[in-house]
């Protein structure tokens, strides 16, 4: 549970806490889980199961929410 | 606003199964700020409302996206997949979208060239197909052929979109032929989807018969986009209003309104 893993979020590579969850990962990026969605490895990941996956070494993880548009 | 008798004589406007008293639709893009949005909605009196699928941005978590301006509770909300050029981008925004959202309900775009911004159609129907498949409403945007809607319709889309012209270009509506044509031949609802640039337009547009209209930068890169929003939504009004009533035939020549009769020798 010590030191960190390197995955990529959002297109950024990004050192996080290993064994974090995509729910912690979120809060410790300061974001509101209601409002974004979170896809790991190209799998979405619905909002009651983000306390259950455990991000690991080199995951993909992209941070979705609605901006303006037309 | 609700005028006159035109009103009580129109259909509202059902798309999926959804039914809304306003035929206009616009966009949240493009604004100067986000009040001046926030403004301009309203003034539209549109109940639907679209928005893009972006990436959160990191380091400004907190200026965070068009949900904390917009009631969902108030507004229809309905994603795009704006920015997505191959059937397979447009699929996975629609689901992100559907997983961030409220309904199943997706505005389809699949682009095909950069400067013009023009639909591909074939990855445009392969999209549609997967989605309406996994239980989507798919609203697609499209542009004025015939053809190509007749398959978006057979696919089973909510609504056919075609163009009036070009995304941003306000053009205004470049083919009433081709629009009339779509109306004419389909039976899902058809909403002109860009291109509208000014009042005139969005009124000529729905004197086509289109069932509405969806909008974004006619609003948000008018000098007064509050001011613009409320002549739209009169525009859609008259111009449905005059669907509705029937035009005159046209004539080559004059015909006096005047009676002959009765002049003096």
């Amino acid at each position: 549970m010590s030191g960190t893993i390197d995955i990529t979020i959002n297109g950024e590579r990004r050192a996080v806490a290993a064994g974090a969850t995509l729910l912690e990962l979120l809060a410790s990026l300061q974001l509101d889980p209601r409002v974004v969605v979170v896809e790991h490895n190209r799998t979405i990941v619905r909002r009651p199961r983000l306390s259950g996956v455990t991000v690991t070494e080199g995951d993909a993880i992209e941070l979705v929410h609605f901006v303006g548009g037309g | 606003m609700t005028t006159a008798v035109e009103t009580l004589r129109d259909t509202p406007f059902t798309v999926g199964g959804r039914t809304f008293q306003s035929r206009l639709m616009v966009g949240t893009g493009k604004y100067r700020d986000n009040e001046t949005m926030v403004r301009a909605i309203e003034a539209s009196g549109a109940e639907i409302v679209t928005v893009a699928v972006r990436r959160v941005d990191l380091d400004r978590t907190k200026e965070a996206g068009v949900l904390h301006h917009l009631d969902p509770r108030k507004y229809f909300l309905l994603a795009n997949t704006a920015g997505c050029y191959t059937a397979q981008d447009a699929v996975r925004y629609a689901r992100l979208a559907r997983e961030a959202g409220f309904n199943e309900f997706v505005k389809l775009e699949v682009i095909g060239d950069q400067e013009t911004l023009l639909p591909d159609v074939q990855g445009l129907l392969d999209a549609a197909r997967i989605l309406v498949g996994e239980g989507f409403k798919v609203l697609a945007y499209t542009n004025e052929d015939l053809v190509t809607a007749l398959r978006l319709e057979e696919i089973g889309c909510a609504a056919v979109m075609p163009l009036a012209s070009p995304i941003g270009s306000g053009l205004g509506l470049l083919n009433p032929y081709g629009v009339r044509t779509i109306k004419r031949r389909l039976k899902a609802p058809i909403v002109v989807d860009a291109g509208v640039g000014t009042a005139s337009d969005a009124c000529m547009t729905m004197e086509q018969g289109v069932d509405g209209i969806l909008m974004n930068t006619a609003l948000a890169a008018a000098r007064d986009p509050v001011a613009m929003a409320h002549a739209m939504r009169l525009a859609v009004e008259a111009g449905r209003g005059a669907y509705l009533a029937g035009r005159m035939p046209r004539r080559e020549v004059a015909v006096p309104s005047s009676p002959r009769e009765g002049m003096l020798d």
